[in-house]
């Protein structure tokens, strides 16, 4: 869907160049969501309006729908521009006009009749949730309001990517998990694929399948978003699973917790992907003739299922307890580990 | 003791002076709104990182206006005196200010343009662009309509010092009260009249700004 191949991006400001994006290399399938984390200064929004070419790239190529967009003269680029919608972290909407007018205003561009301009326009605001508010102006909606205009004219060309940045940044938490869902509501109905820049982690263990994790321009690491959750190579990915777990897994946690509890086996279980719901633990405590304490966790969802530690202590019978352990590590994707044995 | 005070002033001919002082005013402002817009879309656009970026048409430009504001109007006029005999076949009369008044205001409010183009948020061009807007629809649909507010309180500005510049056209023969004011007025010593002249012209600056501030008020929905 969206292939990109060594794009390079090199600001020159007062002799001293900054490389923004260096060498990114990805693929990003047909209906992702995929999201691109990163500290302050790290590239993320060069990256994406390298994608629609609001910002020339100094190297590299990028496929859009197998059309070359880095190859487009300027009006075969306006008309690719059209196929790609843009959502920004400060909404951009024009203050002279109403919210329908607005959401008109790329159909006015693209050329679409009135009449058929109108049928959409009222479809979309029904769409993003903003009926009864059409002759309103943008200065009198709020933040959260002003975003779903944004998203409903961004969308108003049936565009096939959507690129976000920072969309819900300016939002309150509330806010920004309504904008969210009406994503992943447009993600599903749409089909469309959408390329969100953030530098929240929960806003990519919400809605992203996909991520993409920068630094200095460079993406240091990418994947599904368990995957990477998961099994953190970079510092930086660390520090953002951190973000989003606490230090839940930090070592004297579980220093404190061996001390804590004398008898039984201690053990780390922990979940990536789908399992969590399988009810594990009163399985266990069925099939086997032990006991379990849960002393310690943190269950998180992501878009592809559920992510996270738990420490648990079971007590019985030494054999009990083997073959429990083997069940978890033979019949399910739950990693485990035991920190101490059976005193 | 009223009456007395008024008594050698026709009535017909304060009328008269001040239709004409209407009549510079307006057409002159239409003209300096054209010009003025040209000049400010111009300079705007051809600046550094502009969608025309273009040093050269900016320099020229900018001298341009530069030159023509530096100019003090009442020298502007007699500099433009065979350009305006050339254009209007005279030089007296309220049709031979004409082109005086435009020239002089129009850089004036090219630059009041230029300054509340700046003002249109960066962010909102950059969404038009990246909806694959021309040129041309984001300069009437996203740079104009979200400046009009600024290019009508500049406008109104500018009306104001037109109408001071049609009184000192008239000092030099265009008609319209500044004309009825120095030659039936100062020069035959009757200062009723240059004071009843100077309340009119302040009516008339009064009128311009309310009509200026109602319009810049409806306009604003920000
Ligand atoms: N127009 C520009 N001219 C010069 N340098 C720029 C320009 N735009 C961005 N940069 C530089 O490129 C680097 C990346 O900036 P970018 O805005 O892409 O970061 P970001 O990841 O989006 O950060 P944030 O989270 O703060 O938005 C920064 O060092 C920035 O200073
Ligand atoms: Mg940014």
């Amino acid at each position: 869907m969206i292939s990109i191949e060594g794009l390079r991006k090199v600001f020159t400001a007062n002799k001293t160049e900054t490389t923004a994006v260096d060498d990114v290399t990805l693929s990003i399938k047909q209906g992702d969501i995929f999201g691109v984390i990163g500290y302050s200064g790290a590239g993320k929004s060069t990256f994406v309006r390298l994608l629609n070419r609001l910002e020339e790239p100094t190297g590299g190529k990028i496929f859009i729908r197998n059309q070359e967009i880095t190859a487009l003269k300027k009006n075969e680029l306006r008309l690719a521009r059209q196929d790609i919608g843009m959502v920004f972290q400060h909404f951009n909407l024009l203050w002279s006009r109403t919210v329908k007018e607005n959401i008109a205003f790329p159909l006015e561009i693209a050329g679409v009749e009135k009449e058929e301009r109108n049928q959409r326009v009222q479809s979309l605001i029904d769409l993003v949730g903003l009926s009864g508010k059409e002759a309103t102006y943008p200065s009198q909606l709020s933040g959260g309001q002003k975003q779903r205009v944004g998203i409903a004219r961004a969308l108003a060309n049936k565009p096939s990517v959507l690129l976000c940045d920072e969309a819900t940044s300016a939002l309150d938490p509330e806010t920004t998990n309504s904008i969210l869902d009406l994503l992943v509501d447009i993600n599903q109905q749409l089909g469309l694929t959408i390329i969100l820049i953030t530098h929240e982690m929960r806003v990519i263990r919400k809605i992203c399948n996909q991520v993409a994790v920068m630094e200095n321009g460079k993406v240091v690491e990418h994947g599904n978003v368990l995957d990477v959750f998961a099994h953190p190579k970079t510092d930086v990915t660390k520090k953002f699973v951190q973000q989003l777990m606490g230090d839940a897994e930090a070592e004297n946690e579980f220093e404190h917790l061996v001390h804590t509890f004398e008898n039984g086996k201690l053990i780390r279980l922990h979940f990536v992907g789908e399992t969590t719901n399988d009810a594990l633990i009163s399985k266990l405590v069925k099939a086997y003739d032990i006991d379990i304490s849960i002393l310690q966790g943190k269950i998180t969802r992501t878009q592809a299922g559920a992510y996270g530690t738990l420490f648990i202590q079971m007590t019985g019978e030494e054999l009990e307890i083997t073959k429990a352990i083997q069940h978890v590590t033979e019949k399910t994707s739950v990693e485990l580990e035991v920190i101490r044995g059976v005193r | 003791m009223f009456a007395d005070l008024f008594a050698t002033i026709k009535v017909e001919d304060i009328v008269e002076a001040t239709k004409e002082t209407f009549y510079m005013t307006i057409i002159a402002l239409i003209g300096t709104f054209i010009l003025g817009i040209l000049l400010g879309l111009l300079l705007f656009l051809t600046n550094k990182g502009g969608l025309w970026e273009n040093k050269w048409v900016n320099f020229i430009t900018a001298t341009f206006v530069n030159v023509f504001r530096a100019i003090p109007f009442i020298i502007l006029i007699l500099l433009l005196f065979p350009f305006t005999d050339f254009l209007v076949g005279t030089i007296r009369g309220p049709n031979a200010a004409l082109p005086a008044l435009i020239i002089g205001a129009a850089p004036f409010y090219g630059r009041l343009v230029e300054i509340a183009l700046r003002e249109v948020d960066k962010g909102v061009i950059e969404a038009a662009k990246a909806m694959g807007a021309k040129t041309r629809t984001i300069i009437f649909k996203v740079l104009l309509p979200e400046a009009m507010p600024a290019l009508i309180s500049g406008l109104t500005v500018t009306a104001i010092a037109l109408i001071g510049y049609t009184a000192m056209a008239g000092a030099i023969g265009s008609g319209g009260l500044g004309s009825y004011a120095y030659y039936s007025g100062f020069q035959r010593r009757d200062f009723d009249i240059v004071l009843l002249c100077s309340v009119i012209i302040v009516l008339i600056v009064f009128l311009f700004q309310f009509i200026g501030d109602y319009i810049t008020r409806k306009l604003d929905k920000r």
